[in-house]
């Protein structure tokens, strides 16, 4: 149950990244000093901090992803679902530790 | 030759007092001809630790408020009557021990979700059923027997949907389902439940009608596996297991 209510909940918040996401990157399109003017105002510690829930985010629904591609296509895969939860948990855990120190030195030593 | 003899000194066995505890229910009363809205009702009930939820709500309804409405018929796991919410869980009431219950906090019992609340524990049945019957859970073959003949089924095609028949239709599992709470056009866990035991049966003839009835926007496709239904199951049963198993069987086109 918690797999999938974390699934629909990074789902919906991946969603509504790419919208910004895209509508933000059109802007170069329209005049590359308004692209500029918004690009830069995502050089804050605070949209950092973001980056590191994006991240995370998009990291848990692609491993959780995967497991639920492997609760569907393999035939035994309803039956360890309990551990490959555990897995996907262990691996965005994993993930999550290589990236966030390295991400965070890049944000706040500038 | 020595014979055992009853030790003197042993004193007299004292026949044993079984502790018994209170026990605070909170339940979730329905009274369509008075209550715009149901509203928590707590009683406070004197049960020993072996007593089933089942107990309580008789002693409820024959001690204290003989209005409290709620189902029960065989009263031991098998008719599948009394399916209830019990501490946020979908279990039967006849099968949940107060032992296995932390009776320091209230247990709150409530009807099963999803389905239209009629009065107190009691909720209409037929969108349930009706998705059952949809499925046509019975036996359509193509040919008879020879005269005087069974059907001939080996073990091994037995086992094939053994889990499956052990549905007892209580719809813990389709109403602990988060699909079916917000679309209740969907057929649920325990339909396909029950068209599995039939798809994957070797004497039956009609695998592809259930297949195609199950292969519907509101079919299994709905299943995103959640496995509520599974953790809900009173009789065990993998349900998204079973699930599982129909989908891949729509992708093949067979069973």
């Amino acid at each position: 149950m918690w797999s999938w209510v974390l699934h629909r909940i990074t789902g919906v918040a991946i969603f509504f990244f790419l919208l910004v996401h895209i509508l933000d990157t059109a802007l170069v399109r329209v005049s590359p000093e308004a692209y500029n003017a918004v690009i830069g105002t995502y050089q804050t510690p605070i949209m950092g901090l973001g980056e590191v829930a994006l991240v995370g985010a998009i990291v848990f629904h692609a491993f959780n992803g995967l497991r639920i591609i492997l609760i569907d296509f393999w035939s035994k895969g309803t039956r360890y679902q309990k551990a490959m939860f555990y897995v996907v948990i262990a691996l965005w855990v994993i993930t999550m530790l290589g990236f966030t120190p390295r991400h965070l030195i890049n944000v706040f030593s500038h | 030759m020595s014979t055992a003899v009853l030790d003197e000194a042993a004193p007299a066995p004292t026949p044993e007092v079984i502790e018994s505890f209170t026990v605070t229910l909170i339940v979730r009363r329905y009274n369509p001809e008075v209550d715009e809205q149901p509203k928590w009702v707590d009683y406070d009930v004197e049960m020993f630790a072996t007593d089933r939820i089942l107990d309580a709500l008789h002693k409820i309804k024959w001690e204290q408020d003989g209005s409290l409405t709620f189902r029960r018929s065989c009263a031991h796991g098998i008719c599948g009557s009394d399916a209830m919410r019990i501490n946020g869980r979908n279990r039967l009431a006849c099968k949940t021990l107060i032992k296995d219950l932390d009776i320091s906090k209230p247990i709150y019992v409530e009807a099963i979700k999803g389905l239209p609340l009629e009065k107190d524990l009691i909720v209409d049945m037929d969108p349930f059923f009706e998705s059952f019957r949809e499925v046509q859970p019975f036996l359509i073959p193509s040919s008879k027997p020879g005269a005087g003949k069974e059907r001939i089924q080996s073990v091994a095609d037995r086992a094939r949907f053994d889990d499956t028949t052990k549905c007892i239709l209580c719809a813990a599992c389709t109403s602990s389902c988060p699909i079916f709470w917000t679309d209740g056009q969907y057929f649920g866990p325990a339909a396909i439940v029950n068209a599995h035991r039939f798809i994957f049966d070797s004497r039956d003839d009609a695998a592809k009608v259930r297949l195609d009835i199950l292969n519907d926007k509101e079919g299994v496709w709905r299943c995103r596996t959640t496995f509520n239904c599974t953790d809900a199951c009173p009789r065990g049963i993998q349900v998204t297991q079973a699930i599982a198993e129909v989908k891949q069987a729509i992708m093949r086109g067979k069973p």
